[in-house]
């Protein structure tokens, strides 16, 4: 429970204060994983489970580790495998999830809104561990996390978002999160990857890597799929790559000191080219780092205080 | 047993009466209708209308009634009653059934189920082509002499021009009009509600508006090109009404209906991913609705149809991308038309009804939608005035899949009497 809200469904809905006790609160954690022995007794007792509909392996990993380091129970549902292989409906895998005993449902499913409809039908806490094309705000949280740790604070900073925003999860809760703390957020892209109206959220729109990046502290590539290509949103990956790929010379547009970020996992030579993930400026490995703090402060804050006690 | 309607406001839109008559009602036809009609009699059931309005009884012309194949979501007799309580009586069913409305049988089985237990009149819709799987021809010919009223694959859009073109040509043969579902399906890419920034915020892919007008553009130019009628169902956008709008000036036989939905609600209404706002087309945006008020009351739309569509629970109370498209829309129509229409200075209540009664019925060819004497006695008695809140637990339908639980509306059916008879009496069926 954070400040009256049982689930973590979206940044969208979270305030700047509640971004910043998650913030503030994954210090303390990261801490913690830095220690020979990371076991607290924060989720002593505690059900997780993580019920996904989709590949991952960092955040189901990481969501499972921080569970786990906090001394919770921490389960795995997935949908091969499980009766949703069987045709369960959503609400009903959620519900039998619920009555045994869990007090957080970290969900992740290909359609956006999945997590609030299941909200509405448990008790459970639900973390939103991504859904279809609307928010992903462990990730953004955790992105946040890097800049603040690296730049000491996220208001001010020039943020560019590179890469295919229509369909992305993580930039949209990059930018609403960002926007809330007063970043200022670009995004480049080829005109088909731009969502309708994108500009209405407040953030500079650019059909080129090169503008957006401009003066930027913080750089942020986002994963191409290829099944966008194979639906005709660009020709190929080696024109998307040509004009909007991140090489060492195009991320010499921004700061010095510029930060390279990126979710994962990087498409190497078509998003990101291989020196810049490999680069000086690159914080990739560190994000997953920091998503274990993030995703430890987000089972925690949202156990306290919540459910029956 | 003769029924005696007193001193309602009449409005019959085909005869151009606006006044204060009596109504005679006499072996399930209008007998008699004048100033000051003076019976009595224990035959005579006579019913005050003072304060009311007594019209036509209302005519959709794009409804969904589920049977045969789906009448967990509906049936005839709940379908024909939900009509009814909405002050319809007469309605026509899309063939988008199982087995599809594209045969003699079909047409058979659902006039003998709307005789025997449904209590409007019915009729039915055939398919444009076989199975409405947009390859070839339905037989028109035959669908037309069992009955039904046009022909259309609504649901699903007729993808191949020529198959449209020969269906436009060959049905003007039966003088049967074509309906069109327009949507082009490579535009629809997918999406699930309208492209904008609402779909943006939630994450949902968007439909854009050229999916719709990209379609409605080609069937009004088939249309001309081969000096046959078309009649676009549902259209929901600012570019449609204005397509369809010149195509009307420049003397194209084409018609058009838009739904209650189109004229209420906008695309926030999904916010939430509130799948009772799910529908096809999917709801636009604040100018769409009023460049269809616009159109409405320019006469470019001629028809308030419903789009009934009822849905079980379990197809709506489901992931967004998942649930099914469109709304319980007998029992609202009315009301919504009253409130947003009339009420708010679009539409006068005697050119609502038009587009509620004969205008849909000019369109299909029936003999409906009049209160001239010896027409059928389809009428109804509608209270413009009292203003009541919509709950859908008391909708006659099987389903109660509606976006407008819990509005307040004014405009309700107190009497909704269909061939003579008194269906619905005080409201209550």
């Amino acid at each position: 429970m954070l400040d009256g809200h049982k689930d973590l469904l979206g940044l969208k809905d979270f305030t700047p204060k509640q971004i910043e006790e998650i913030l503030e609160t994954a210090k303390t954690m990261k801490y913690v994983l830095s220690q020979k022995n990371k076991r607290t007794a924060h989720l002593q007792g505690k059900s997780i489970v993580t019920l996904f509909y989709e590949n991952s392996t960092r955040t189901r990993l990481s969501f499972e580790l921080a569970a786990k380091y906090m001394s919770a129970f921490a389960s795995n549902v997935t949908s091969s495998g499980s009766s949703v292989a069987k045709g369960e409906t959503l609400i009903d895998t959620a519900r039998t999830i619920d009555v045994m005993g869990t007090d957080v449902i970290v969900m992740r499913h290909g359609m956006s809104g999945a997590p609030h409809l299941i909200a509405e039908n448990v008790k459970a806490s639900v973390i939103n561990a991504g859904d279809g094309m609307n928010e992903h705000p462990t990730q953004a949280l955790l992105d946040l996390f890097t800049m603040q740790e690296k730049k000491g604070k996220i208001k001010g900073l020039k943020v560019a978002i590179v890469g295919d925003i229509a369909h992305s999860r993580v930039a949209r809760s990059n930018i609403w999160a960002l926007t809330k703390m007063g970043a200022e957020v670009s995004v480049g892209a080829p005109a088909t990857l731009i969502p309708a109206d994108l500009e209405k959220t407040g953030i500079n729109v650019y059909n080129s890597v090169q503008e957006a990046i401009v003066d930027a502290d913080v750089v942020m590539g986002l994963r191409i799929q290829s099944e966008r290509q194979k639906s005709g949103l660009f020709p190929s990956n080696r024109e998307y790559s040509r004009f909007f790929g991140i090489d060492p010379k195009r991320l010499t547009l921004a700061k010095l000191d510029a930060l390279l970020l990126h979710p994962g996992p990087v498409n190497r030579g078509v998003e990101l080219s291989s020196m810049v993930v490999d680069g000086n400026s690159s914080l990739i490995d560190e994000q997953v780092t920091n998503g274990v703090a993030i995703r430890m402060a987000v089972l925690y804050l949202f156990t306290r205080g919540g459910n029956d006690e | 047993m003769r029924i005696l309607i007193k001193n309602g406001r009449v409005i019959d839109t085909k005869n151009n009466v606006d006044d204060v008559l009596d109504i005679l009602i006499e072996n399930g036809v209008i007998s008699e209708i004048d100033k000051n009609l003076d019976y009595k009699g224990a035959d005579i059931e006579e019913i005050d209308a003072t304060g009311k309005i007594v019209a036509p009884g209302l005519i959709d012309m794009h409804c969904h009634l589920r049977e045969p194949g789906q009448e967990y979501k509906e049936d005839i007799e709940s379908g024909t009653r939900s009509a009814a309580k909405g002050g319809f009586t007469s309605v026509a069913c899309m063939p988008n059934t199982n087995p599809v409305i594209d045969n003699v049988t079909v047409v058979e089985y659902i006039k003998n189920r709307a005789a025997s237990v449904g209590c409007i009149n019915v009729f039915p819709i055939g398919a444009i082509s076989k199975g409405l799987k947009g390859e070839e021809l339905a037989e028109i010919g035959e669908l037309k002499f069992a009955g039904v009223v046009a022909v259309s694959d609504d649901g699903r859009p007729v993808n191949n021009p020529q198959l449209m073109r020969n269906a436009l040509v060959y049905a003007s043969t039966f003088d049967t009009p074509v309906i069109s579902h327009c949507e082009d399906l490579s535009l629809q890419n997918g999406g699930t509600m309208n492209e904008g920034y609402t779909s943006t915020r939630l994450g949902l892919r968007g439909i854009s508006r050229a999916s719709e007008e990209v379609m409605v553009s080609r069937d009004i130019i088939i249309a001309e090109s081969t000096n046959t009628a078309v009649h676009i169902a549902h259209i929901s956008t600012r570019g449609s009404v204005e397509i369809v709008r010149e195509a009307k000036k420049r003397g194209v036989k084409v018609t058009c209906e838009t739904c209650p939905h189109y004229f209420t609600l906008t695309e926030e209404a999904v916010e939430g991913y509130n799948t009772n706002a799910k529908m096809n087309p999917p709801l636009r945006t604040t100018d769409d609705v009023e460049a269809i008020k616009q159109g409405l009351k320019d006469g470019t739309i001629d028809v308030i149809a419903t789009d009934h569509a009822p849905h079980h629970i379990d197809e709506k109370n489901c992931e967004f991308e998942r649930a099914l498209n469109g709304i319980v829309g007998f029992e609202t129509a009315l009301g919504l038309g009253v409130t947003y229409l009339v009420e708010a200075g679009v539409l006068t209540m005697n050119s609502l009804l038009e587009k509620m009664t004969s205008a849909p019925a000019h369109i299909l060819g029936i003999n409906k939608g009049t209160l001239s004497v010896n027409a059928s006695a389809d009428v109804i008695i509608i209270d413009n005035a009292e203003e009541y809140e919509v709950n859908v637990s008391d909708f006659q339908s099987k389903s109660k899949n509606s976006p407008y639980n819990g509005w307040k509306l004014k405009g309700k059916a107190l009497y909704t009497i269909v061939g003579g008879k008194v269906v619905v009496q005080d409201g209550i069926i």
